[in-house]
């Protein structure tokens, strides 16, 4: 079923094995997948055209690329935020169309700038949010907000029952994962998570999202227009560029691609003196 | 009288009318935010439909309250007069800034958190309950205190239609220039105005998140609030059913100045006298005493033949008073089903006034005799004299006037303007009770040109059917009140600022009624 894609995945390291396998398909099925999808407002230029590309369980993938480029609608289209006007989104082999958006949704955590908190909830009601629409009991979801609060770095005693106006950014982006990480979902969107935050704070958070995601083997489509954020946390980059794929590679390979989009982002690299892993 | 002893002695009628402003307040606001809310919460779902509604409701804003109620009273189910009149376009009025208090609030939700919620797999229900309708509350709320310091203005306009309220003493005041009455009724809407401001600010500053949370004292106020709301309404809810007495039932209506408002408590005393149950409506504006009879509202009102003859029946004025009557009398009958009464023998017509000096030293009787000194006179009439058909074009034709001057300017300033030489000659109301006391002097109308105003009470013919003590009464007041004696009324209620009540059941008993 995934065999015709095979040009959008020219690195041997995606797939990952997994033990707890969703499916008892004998071909294996990528998490996400764009077949030739194609996004546009009535009226208008394509947003994204002719889009293919894969998500294998388990992989960071960042989408890198200027403002503009189509990386959001990218994201959007996964978790039905948006509908493609052309093609399709599958998600575990479904076309997101199939889904109930409910249902889909639920299944797929979503972070963004500032976290998106509801301001009107505490910290502990805004993580525990999708635990509580799932209908789960009240002392399992104070368990798992308090688990999760431990998790991102914030002593659920001292923050539990603030609001999230009374955090930092970067407490807040920090809330916004726990809060996406909630139910467990398979699926991570993440746009641009770490982008308002100060260099310091942001680095901090880059790494500990690396380390969290790779421990509790999340699969993550992340979207910056940051070189070195890509860099750091990717498995693999796709470079985006008005609405189109123009690469797909490893950080490695990214780093020796002699594509000149991709050359125009690692030379903002060498002014700063290429602050590499 | 000061103001001070005047609440000391109106305070339980104060105290009612607040009550009645507070209940209409109340229940129009609640609602229209049990309207509002839904309707706002629809537009931001159907964008097609925001901009005929908010259209619609902005059109029912910008109609002057009183041509509102104008148009609602001939209605059936939601017009007539009374209260229910006053809260369907309190109601109209209201609307507007709650519906779009309520789009602007939801709309306004930040974009990224209306995002992260339908992301995070709410439905739109949840959307809605969970994450739109709370972050938007302060605004609704503030669309509601809008709502709510409207509606205690517009109110004061509901005495009009004879809802009551504290427009009641605002209008009263206004024609009788009382001052006492006008403060009393503006204070008290400008207090209940700022007091429902207030509270619902406290309310609102309860769903503001991005400020410092609210300080424990307003939380305590704000529970006193809703405690002091509910009480109000539940107690004003309770208000007392009609009590059906078995000599009938019947109500009462009058004009909006105090002549009229006295004829009909004299009716309504003198049946109460007879076990007959009363229900006051008085001071209606404009033509609304005749549209509630004929709608049924009334069961009869005080009017005079000439206003009936021209204003309602729309007839050329003609000098006659037996012919007039009969006329009014025939017509009613058979377009209305209304009786006319008897007359109570006096008129209230058009008194053409000089100074009592001047007509002693001219010699003056009639207005015949004031024709040859008006050229050095000026004159002063009200503005209702210089418009209508029968006044002012018509009246200087008829006996050839000319005059220095001629003023015009509000009716009941002009006996003071006459007394105190700034005029010569004006037309004022032949029962008016300050001619006497200024030593005014009523020149005679000698060649028949005004219409003939008698008094007497409209009443339906089905209500004289009903109510047998009716009839009785109507033949006892038959020619019971002179002019003289009618305009010693008016001023013991304009001039002495006593209370029409007392006034009244004085003069019954004087007459022995």
């Amino acid at each position: 079923m995934a065999a015709p894609f095979v040009r959008n995945m020219p690195d041997s390291k995606m797939g990952r094995p997994r033990s707890a396998a969703p499916t008892i398909t004998p071909v294996k099925i990528s998490l996400v997948e764009f077949h030739n999808v194609t996004f546009s407002l009535p009226a208008a230029a394509n947003i994204i055209s002719d889009l293919n590309l894969t998500v294998e369980r388990g992989e960071t993938l960042v989408l890198l690329g200027e403002s503009g480029c189509g990386k959001t609608t990218t994201l959007k289209l996964v978790n039905r935020l948006l509908t493609p006007t052309g093609g399709e989104v599958r998600v575990e082999g479904k076309s997101t169309t199939a889904w109930d958006p409910i249902a889909l949704r639920r299944r797929i955590g979503y972070v963004i700038q500032e976290g998106g908190l509801f301001p009107h909830f505490t910290i502990a009601r805004n993580v525990g949010l999708v635990p509580a629409l799932a209908g789960w009991d009240q002392t399992r979801i104070m368990e798992r907000v308090r688990e999760l609060l431990s998790l991102v770095g914030l002593d659920p005693d001292r923050f539990a029952d603030r609001y999230p106006r009374e955090l930092s950014g970067g407490q807040r982006q920090r809330v916004g994962v726990a809060r996406a990480l909630a139910a467990d979902p398979p699926l991570l969107l993440l746009d641009e998570p770490f982008g308002a935050l100060d260099p310091l704070t942001r680095a901090s958070l880059q790494n500990e999202f690396a380390d969290l995601t790779s421990r509790l083997g999340k699969t993550a489509i992340l979207v910056t227009h940051d070189v070195r954020e890509a860099l750091i946390l990717a498995r693999r980059i796709g470079l985006m560029h008005k609405g189109q794929l123009l690469l797909l590679e490893t950080p490695e390979r990214f780093l020796n691609s002699d594509h000149p989009q991709a050359r125009a982002y690692l030379d903002t690299l060498k002014i700063d003196d290429g602050g590499k892993q | 009288m000061s103001f001070w002893h005047f609440l000391q002695l109106n305070w339980p009628e104060l105290l009612l009318l607040v009550r009645q402003h507070i209940v209409l307040v109340f229940i129009s606001i609640l609602v229209a935010v049990s309207i509002g809310v839904p309707t706002g919460i629809l537009l931001t779902r159907y964008r097609a439909l925001r901009g005929p509604v908010l259209g619609i409701a902005n059109v029912m804003q910008t109609i002057p309250s009183l041509a509102l109620f104008g148009f609602l009273i001939p209605l059936p189910f939601i017009g007539g007069i009374g209260s229910r009149t006053a809260l369907v376009a309190l109601v109209l009025y209201s609307l507007l800034p709650i519906i779009r208090n309520t789009v602007t609030g939801i709309l306004g939700v930040e974009p990224s958190v209306r995002e992260a919620a339908v992301a995070m797999g709410m439905t739109d229900g949840q959307v809605l309950r969970q994450v739109e309708l709370p972050l938007a509350m302060g605004v609704i709320v503030t669309g509601i205190r809008v709502a709510t310091v409207i509606a205690v203005g517009v109110t004061t306009i509901a005495a009009a239609v004879g809802a009551g309220g504290l427009g009641v003493y605002i209008f009263r005041g206004l024609r009788q220039y009382d001052n006492n009455l006008l403060l009393a009724g503006a204070l008290s809407a400008a207090v209940l105005a700022l007091a429902a401001d207030l509270f619902l600010g406290l309310l609102e500053r309860q769903f503001s998140f991005e400020g410092k949370r609210s300080a424990a004292w307003s939380r305590v106020a704000l529970a006193a609030g809703i405690v002091l709301v509910v009480v109000v309404g539940v107690f004003a809810l309770r208000s007392p059913g009609r009590s059906e007495s078995s000599q009938g039932h019947v109500a009462i209506g009058s004009k909006d100045f105090t002549e009229s408002a006295l004829l009909a408590e004299i009716m309504a005393e003198m049946l109460e006298a007879r076990g007959v149950s009363v229900e006051r409506r008085f001071e209606l504006g404009g033509n609304l005493p005749h549209e509630a009879l004929v709608n049924g509202t009334l069961d009869l009102y005080p009017e005079y033949t000439g206003t009936s003859y021209t204003a309602i029946l729309h007839h050329t004025p003609i000098g006659d008073p037996r012919a007039v009557y009969d006329q009014v009398k025939q017509e009613y009958a058979s377009r209305f089903k209304v009786e006319v009464s008897p007359s109570l023998g006096f008129e209230n017509t058009f008194a053409i006034l000089v100074r009592g000096a001047d007509a002693r030293k001219f010699n003056l009787k009639t207005i015949s005799d004031a024709a040859p000194h008006t050229p050095q006179w000026s004159a002063g009439f009200g503005q209702d004299f210089m418009s209508r058909a029968d006044g002012y074009p018509g009246f200087s034709k008829a006996y050839g006037l000319k005059f220095a001057a001629v003023r015009e300017m509000d009716l009941s300033l002009t006996y003071i303007a006459l007394s105190s030489r700034q005029v010569d000659l004006i037309a004022g109301n032949s029962t008016e009770g300050r001619i006497a006391r200024l030593d005014l002097f009523q020149l005679a109308d000698d060649r028949h040109y005004f219409p003939p105003y008698e008094a007497v009470y409209l009443v339906r013919q089905d209500s004289l059917a009903r109510v047998p003590a009716l009839r009785e009464v109507l033949a006892k007041l038959a020619n019971a009140i002179s002019t003289d004696e009618m305009r010693r009324l008016n001023y013991e209620i304009d001039g002495n600022k006593r209370d029409p009540k007392e006034v009244v059941k004085e003069w019954l008993g004087s007459r022995g009624f």
